[in-house]
């Protein structure tokens, strides 16, 4: 679907007509990512990272499967092998800390991905299914790095398998063998090295394609933006090529750039020095950490200390862990506020910057030990995790009165330039719109 | 619906949170390994800067006569080939030599164990043939293999030159050092099996430079880094190249994408 204005294809030479009408990849591409395909003009940076993750994801893939034509999945030599690329292949230290840092990258993108995606409600009607396919993208990710993760082999990769895979055995009379038939033994060993391995290489290529349905669905109702309403003309839009083309490539350069810096000169800042030893079952590092991405939901699955209503904390963690993600699939449910974008529903923006610092909190409470009062605090922040989702933006949808909103986006687009206050001599034709009061009213759910 | 049933499994979620939070906690005992313990100093290396930092050929090499002469008695240094010294700027003969010094196992021409002469392809090898032999010779502990040992600590190289000057003669009057271990403030438990490695003056360099006990765990652990990160010169050198290309790139991708919103951002300002 798009836009009634959005132009048609039509082959130049006689050879691309001959290819659009045998197989029409030029008009699929012409229509998605080419001039074919109207965007909101107002798209913000934060837009970037959708493409970002995309490159993040081939960067993973292309850097993966040169490190799998020399990586040895191997209990016995796996470590030695990773030191093998580090220290004989040619360039091997380059493919090796560019997939380690672009594990780190990958979840950066996404993670604001995400939060523009909460902050300016995009996953409110009629973009329900696109922000699910997301969802099922990023549990995919999480599994293919924690095994990744695995691979190395070192101390943390060990007992970081321990850990996550002792989750299961918290489940009441299957758990015990759930862990031994996940890890294909009693404790992690080369059974487990192998299988994950397998599904390391296998699950980018599900992500791929999961990545490919999320565009597909994106491509539907097309872009939000950050006004939240709907697109109403073609005044409100741009082709996609080659505004966005151009604005994606520099935004790509910037990402790069910040990359390239990490990997070349900090490669190692985002990781933990105990996995540069090998792994030894009979030796447990005093503090097991997961990466930094996961250190949230970490804290939320050690912040359940005591039993309750009869069921131990261990299994109380390893439900909520699950569930602060799983919940996430019932947004859109949840949040039934007509108003999509967050800069028009001044609680729920409160709401919003809480729950970042929120976030953050937890992240900082998952990467300490097990002592107060990270203990405390990372209890505290998981309630509000679970109120901001499972209460606060339930109640804040029916009770709040959001502000008017603009009658379309080119208008917001001219108020916003008005108030920022462009040189006086182009201010006079727009002038007089701007200070029309604004007459928009809440969109009703499509 | 889905709000009511979301809103009873928040506040289970939150009941059971606060009920944990509310919960005394026990009173914590003081950790005298937290009291004493003491983060490495910046040592001030050559390739302390990481963007622009290389390593000193002098200083490894001085490093690696240190090695050689008082820590290859109980480390190994077994993911390091003798080929990669030139690197640090012996020459081949020189690494030849090096090489020839060390028995590397082999078997004979019946197939029978022996050894040979090392040569510049192999790995160093020993002291000990194996982790249970280096147990038995040294009361238990496990000297560590120290190829990788300027990555695998914090602190890195800053961690390994505190490490061998953090030996305190006597511990605090409430911490005990059993028999047979030292105390040792950046051992992460205090207590660390290897006795005091360095003496004054325990090696002489070949260069004259005075080998106080300081200079020879610097020097060490600049070499021990380059062990752990032998590339690391080739990957800053990389990066300057990568980065400025990338904001030159970045540069124009700017101009070109400033150029095709001149359109749409005047029009804005106009209608």
């Amino acid at each position: 679907m798009s836009f009634p204005w959005a132009k048609h294809y039509e082959p130049k030479s006689g050879f691309m007509k001959y290819v659009d009408s045998r197989l029409p990849i030029p008009r699929l591409v012409y229509n998605s990512l080419g001039a074919g395909y109207p965007v909101p003009k107002n798209l913000n940076y934060f837009y970037n990272f959708g493409v970002l993750a995309g490159v993040a994801l081939v960067i993973q893939i292309i850097t993966g499967i040169v490190l799998a034509m020399h990586y040895a999945a191997n209990a016995k030599i796996a470590f030695d092998s990773v030191e093998h690329i580090m220290r004989d292949v040619n360039g091997g230290w380059m493919m090796r800390y560019m997939h380690a840092t672009g594990a780190s990258f990958f979840f950066i993108a996404v993670y604001i991905h995400i939060f523009r995606g909460l902050y300016y409600g995009s996953y409110k009607p009629p973009r329900e299914v696109l922000w699910l396919l997301g969802l099922v993208i990023f549990l995919l990710m999480m599994a293919t790095a924690f095994m990744g993760y695995v691979l190395v082999w070192g101390q943390m990769s060990f007992w970081g398998a321990t850990v996550i895979t002792g989750l299961f055995s918290a489940l009441p009379l299957v758990g015990e063998t759930i862990q031994t038939w996940l890890l294909g033994g009693f404790a992690p060993d080369n059974a487990t090295l192998n299988r994950f391995f397998s599904l390391h290489y296998l699950l980018p290529f599900v992500t791929l394609g999961v990545v490919i349905l999320h565009v597909w669905a994106l491509h539907i109702p097309g872009s939000n933006n950050p006004t939240g309403i709907d697109v109403k003309s073609e005044a409100d839009t741009v082709p996609f090529h080659p505004y966005y083309t151009a604005k994606d490539f520099f935004g790509l350069g910037v990402y790069l750039t910040i990359f390239a810096a990490v990997v070349f000169f900090w490669p190692n800042a985002l990781g933990e020095v105990d996995n540069y030893i090998p792994a030894n079952p009979l030796s447990t590092p005093a503090h097991i950490v997961p990466e930094w991405y996961f250190w949230p939901f970490y804290a939320i699955l050690r912040a359940f200390t005591v039993d309750f209503l009869f069921i131990p904390a261990k299994l109380w963690g390893v439900i909520a862990m699950f569930a602060a993600i799983l919940l996430l699939f019932f947004l859109p449910w949840l949040d039934t506020s007509p108003v999509r974008s967050n800069n028009y529903r001044p609680m729920a923006k409160i709401a919003f910057w809480v729950f970042f610092a929120d976030i953050i909190l937890l992240a900082i409470c998952g990467g300490k030990p097990a002592e107060e009062p990270w203990v405390r605090l990372s209890q505290l922040a998981s309630v509000y995790y679970f109120a901001h989702f499972l209460i606060i933006l339930p109640i804040l949808s029916r009770i709040e009165r959001p502000l008017p909103l603009p009658n379309s986006i080119s208008e917001a687009v001219l108020k916003r330039q008005t108030n920022v206050g462009a040189p006086a001599s182009q201010q006079l034709p727009g002038a007089g719109i701007a200070e029309m009061p604004a007459t928009g009213r809440a969109q009703p759910a499509e | 619906m889905v709000k009511l049933i979301a809103a009873a499994i928040g506040a289970i979620f939150c009941a059971a949170l606060l009920w944990g939070a509310v919960q005394p906690r026990d009173a914590v005992v003081p950790d005298l390994v937290k009291k004493y313990y003491q983060h490495a100093e910046p040592a001030g290396f050559s390739f302390d800067n990481p963007i622009v930092g290389k390593f000193d050929r002098a200083q490894l090499q001085r490093g690696f006569q240190v090695y050689k002469e008082v820590c290859s008695g109980c480390h190994s240094l077994n993911r390091v080939a003798f080929r990669t010294l030139t690197d640090i700027g012996f020459s081949a003969a020189e690494v030849k030599a090096i090489a020839k010094q060390y028995d590397i196992p082999s078997l004979d021409a019946a197939g029978e164990p022996t050894t040979r002469k090392g040569l510049p392809s192999d790995n160093f090898y020993g002291p000990y043939a194996n982790d249970d032999a280096a147990r038995a010779a040294n009361n238990n502990a496990l000297p560590p293999d120290l190829s990788l040992i300027g990555k695998s600590r914090e602190g890195g190289a800053n961690y390994v030159h505190a490490l061998l000057i953090g030996y305190k003669e006597t511990p605090p009057k409430d911490w005990t050092t059993p028999d047979g271990l030292y105390f040792n403030v950046h051992f992460h438990s205090l207590n660390i099996a290897m006795p005091p490695p360095l003496n004054p003056d325990q090696v002489t360099y070949v260069d004259g430079t005075k080998a106080t006990v300081d200079q020879m765990a610097k020097d060490v652990a600049a070499f021990l880094m380059w062990t752990a990160e032998p590339k690391l010169e080739e990957r800053r050198r990389t990066g300057v190249g990568a980065v400025i290309f990338l904001i030159i790139l970045t540069g124009l991708a700017y101009l070109s994408y400033a150029r095709v919103w001149q359109s749409v951002k005047a029009k804005k300002t106009q209608v």
